[in-house]
């Protein structure tokens, strides 16, 4: 398949399909990032994560209407507020969420499942009645528009490059909560012996709530990313969650690192296969690879032999 | 690696297990003789538990080989281990909570153990008969309808040693047995197990050194993954290296 | 035969709500509703086959499948292929660039049958596939995860993303399958329209009588000794093991037996509705057929078969008369069923209602003695689900 292209297009087909996998790859890492904290630290199966980044997303366009409407002078800058907005809306939310339903599922993690299903029923028909059925798209701000000529072959969208950016600052900003700070010690402690925890004093339920909470609400940083690549939809969430449960479980559930190189790794693979084959065939080519290789390594990528 | 061929029912020889590099059984040999109970101690984190695991196939060894009456136990599955003959008890009495004891019983009878043997096995006299026998050596007869959920402490570990015997094991390994019960439990459970050792080979993890010194024919102590001393109770109790490390002052 | 006696297969409670299903849906049903609602009944019917077969995988083993609309949908193609392709004689398709092949491959310029279309010719083939291949997909499933250990949350996963890809894949190769909008326009089996009042009567009984073949298996299954091991298997799985049994058999069996009543649910949708398309493969139906089970019971048979009907019918009615409100419904109904009702509608039943049909039953037939009583473990609820 590759005999049709000079080595030069190959080359300039590589960098751009590369950095439209690097685009997707920041989508993944944001969603799993929230995913590996609730997934991977809390065993909570949470199938309307995808709903939480939405919600992100819709605030944002909530900002960015809110903006255009009343300050039209500071337009420009209403993007860093939306992502604030959309990350404590989205946390306050999941903190509810955690409070009155999770927190009775702990011993039950499939049942998990099954009720955030029932979330994300509620949350989508919710977005439906408020925005309506059809998508919405946000007006980016002209500092986000246009891109850079790297040759007169490739060009990267700054849109792309800012979002890549927030995937990484908040990547570090998880990697430093977790395993830098008192607090993610304490969740880390919840999670391998909840009554040794709470023996040694640690409020699990608060850790847990807040633990739910931040995830949920990462999630919602990635809807804000995700309205400058994309238009929203009630149920655009749902397109994700597969995608992004593939991510975790293939990085090894509960390392970051290696959320953060499965998403790398199934982004790209995507993206360059998308230019050979099409995008569905390029979608079930790069799952069904995750997939089988799940079935022979099913701890994941990065994990350690344990005495049981 | 494998060994000689010998006449003990189990030989273990340089059986070596690391985890991430921390060897939590190291290099380590010992052989049960027929009939005979061997009891291991040692403090915990000793490896005592690890051993039989790797006897049982729960864990797999790094380096060194198991025997069961000469046969290579290393490299086989779980249920091809218990089908040559050996039957483990858990630490924690791990039966079958949502079923009756004769429920849990009737499961480990070796019988029907494929899947389609399973669904044509037939609760037929011959079954029957034998639960109930064993149900009277574990003193649970007049509990066989019992949830098994609902048993005491002591009945769950009972019920778990009965579930082995069904099982006709030429090798048990019995993990804390004893723990969690009461004085008079204690001393049907010795009974019990003397009764057991005429016709069955014991291994048994435990930290009560009278129980200990009542049912051992022979003792080895565990110490990070090696072992410390081996003997009968008396000659190990006196030991001046166990009394340092586990007996305690 | 494992049973000594019919009742040590069916004690009387079971056969009780075997026969209240059975008068239902086949004298009370047929004589109360015409005939659209009756056939409409036996789609809903055909997601029992999947419930039944999920309170086998999942409430009696443990395993939780995302991914049944898998199994359901290429049980549903099977059968949808064969009539397909009767449907397409040159005669009826000679208006097509090539006549003679399904009319979506002509518009998407494929000039001649695929060559895994041909076996579809036969009707025998076209029926055994309907069981056999997905028993195959879940044999190979099943064999590459149980054997590895894998199950819980990861096989639910994994099952998912299964579902997922499936989908992808038949709305991708549109060409070969269809595509988004499915296998579409089929009218006569053997030369017998599908589509007429007395055809609607007949594939409802056909689908009445098979669900009661697969819940009677199922039964079966369930009262064998190969039920109790998968209820010890949920709650102990090391036990089992070390009791002598290989555990991933006993999974890769009824997930099989799990597939194959899908499978065959799937075709009788295909027979009633007249087409199959992806969207009863993918991750949401997937999952909406394990929320009929769990809103059933997981741990009853003939409580899944309510369940879905419930269900549906619920939905049928949000949907005709408030489609607002439908999904709030749902997703209140969901999250009330985990967090209120682990048993479903069975658990309620088991719990209110069960016991004073016992008296009752004691009166007229006399005490049972205690080994023909239900067996305990229907009522009590845990999961293995370590991975």
């Amino acid at each position: 398949m590759f005999s049709d292209f000079s080595a030069a297009e190959l080359s300039a087909i590589f960098a751009m399909q590369g950095f439209a996998g690097l685009i997707l790859f920041a989508v993944f890492v944001l969603m799993a990032l929230g995913l590996a904290i609730i997934f991977g630290q809390m065993g909570v199966i949470n199938m309307a994560h995808g709903e939480f980044m939405i919600l992100g997303a819709y605030v944002t366009y909530m900002t960015s209407n809110l903006f255009a409407s009343h300050f039209p002078q500071l337009f420009g800058s209403y993007f860093l507020f939306a992502i604030v907005f959309a990350f404590f809306a989205a946390a306050l939310l999941g903190a509810l969420v955690e409070w009155s339903m999770i927190r009775f599922l702990y011993h039950r993690p499939l049942d998990t499942l099954l009720a955030t299903w029932g979330l994300s029923l509620i949350m989508q028909q919710t977005y439906r009645s408020i925005f309506g059925a059809r998508e919405v798209g946000v007006v980016i701000p002209d500092w986000l528009m246009g891109s850079y000529q790297l040759t007169d072959m490739i060009e990267v969208p700054i849109n792309g490059l800012f979002v890549m950016v927030l995937a990484v600052l908040a990547t570090l900003f998880v990697a430093a909560l977790m395993y830098r700070s008192r607090w993610g010690k304490q969740v880390r402690a919840v999670v391998q012996n909840r009554p040794m925890a709470g023996a040694v004093g640690i409020n699990t339920a608060r850790v847990d709530r807040l633990t739910f909470a931040l995830g949920c609400g990462i999630a919602g940083v990635a809807g804000s990313a995700f309205t400058m690549i994309g238009s929203t939809g009630p149920s655009s969430g749902q397109l994700y969650i597969v995608d992004t449960f593939l991510v975790v479980v293939f990085g090894g559930a509960g390392s970051l690192l290696g959320t953060v190189a499965s998403a790398f790794s199934i982004s790209q693979s995507q993206s360059i296969l998308e230019f050979f084959m099409g995008g569905s065939m390029a979608k079930v080519l790069t799952l069904l690879v995750v997939v089988i290789i799940l079935m022979f390594r099913p701890q994941g990528l990065f994990s350690l032999k344990v005495r049981r | 690696m494998s060994g000689s061929n010998t006449d003990f029912i189990l030989a273990v020889e340089g059986l070596t297990v690391s985890f991430d590099g921390f060897k939590a059984v190291n290099d380590l040999s010992f052989y049960v003789d027929q009939n005979e109970i061997r009891v291991i101690i040692g403090p915990n984190g000793a490896g005592k538990t690890t051993v039989l695991d790797l006897i049982c196939g729960r864990t797999r060894a790094t380096d060194g080989s198991i025997r069961f009456r000469n046969r290579e136990l290393t490299r086989l599955k779980e249920h091809q281990i218990v089908k040559a003959g050996v039957g483990r008890k858990f630490q924690n009495p791990s039966i079958y909570t949502d079923l009756t004891v004769f429920e849990n019983l009737e499961i480990s009878y070796p019988s029907g153990r494929g899947v389609f043997g399973s669904l044509a096995f037939k609760r037929d006299a011959e079954v029957i008969a034998r639960i109930e026998e064993v149900a009277g050596r574990i003193f649970l007869s007049e509990h066989l309808n019992t949830q098994a959920d609902l048993l005491s402490h002591g009945q769950k570990q009972w019920l778990e040693i009965g579930m082995l015997l069904i099982q006709k094991p030429e090798l048990l390994m019995l993990d804390e047995p004893v723990a969690g019960m009461s004085v008079t439990e204690r001393q049907q459970t010795a009974l019990l197990l003397r009764e057991i050792a005429k016709e069955h080979t014991m291994i048994v993890i435990e930290h009560d050194m009278q129980f200990v010194a009542e049912i051992a024919d022979k003792v080895t102590v565990l110490h990070q993954g090696k072992i410390l001393a081996e003997g009968s109770p008396e000659k190990v109790k006196a030991d001046p290296k166990v009394i340092e490390v586990y007996l305690g002052h | 035969m494992p049973f000594s006696s019919f009742k040590d297969y069916m004690p009387r409670q079971d056969l009780l709500a075997f026969v209240v299903l059975a008068l239902l849906l086949v004298v009370i049903l047929p004589l109360t509703l015409d005939v659209m609602r009756l056939n409409q009944t036996g789609k809903f019917l055909s997601f029992a086959f999947v419930a039944v077969g999920l309170v086998l995988c999942w409430g009696y083993g443990g395993i939780l499948s995302l991914g049944q609309g898998v199994f359901y949908g290429l049980g549903g193609y099977a059968l949808a292929m064969y009539l397909k392709l009767e449907a397409s004689t040159p005669e009826n398709t000679r208006i097509q660039t090539t006549p003679g092949i399904p009319d979506f491959m002509d518009w998407n310029r494929i000039t001649e049958l695929p060559w895994f279309w041909e076996p579809f010719y036969s009707l025998t083939f076209s029926i055994l596939a309907v069981v056999v291949v997905p028993m195959i997909v879940a044999y190979l499933i099943g064999l590459a995860m149980f054997k590895r250990r894998v199950g819980g949350v990861y096989f639910a996963i994994i099952t998912q993303s299964i579902a997922a890809i499936l989908t992808i894949l038949i709305i991708g190769q549109q060409g070969l399958t269809g595509g988004v909008n499915g296998i579409t326009d089929l009218r006569t089996l053997k030369g017998w329209n599908i589509h007429t009042d007395s055809a609607s009567y007949a594939l409802y009984f056909v689908c009445v009588a098979l669900l009661f073949a697969c819940l009677l298996i199922a039964q079966y299954i369930r009262r064998s000794k190969t039920g109790r091991i998968l209820v010890a298997m949920r709650g102990q799985e090391d036990r089992v093991r070390f009791s002598g049994y290989d555990i991933a058999n006993f999974k890769i069996f009824v997930f099989c037996i799990g597939a194959a009543f899908a499978g065959i649910g799937g075709a009788m949708f295909t027979l009633q509705e007249g087409f199959m398309s992806p969207s009863f493969v993918g991750v949401v139906p997937s999952i909406e057929m394990v929320i009929f089970c769990a809103v059933g019971g997981r741990l009853s048979l003939i409580g899944a078969v309510y369940g879905v009907l419930l269900v549906s019918v619920a939905k049928t009615v949000f949907g005709e008369n408030f489609p607002e409100l439908w999904l709030f419904a749902m997703g209140l109904i969901f999250i009330g069923v985990v967090l209120g009702l682990p048993n479903g509608i069975a658990g309620l039943y088991a719990t209110y209602v069960g016991p004073h049909v016992d008296r009752l039953l004691d009166r007229i037939f006399g005490k049972q003695t205690p080994s023909e009583q239900t067996q305990p473990h229907l009522e009590s609820n845990s999961q293995g689900a370590t991975p």
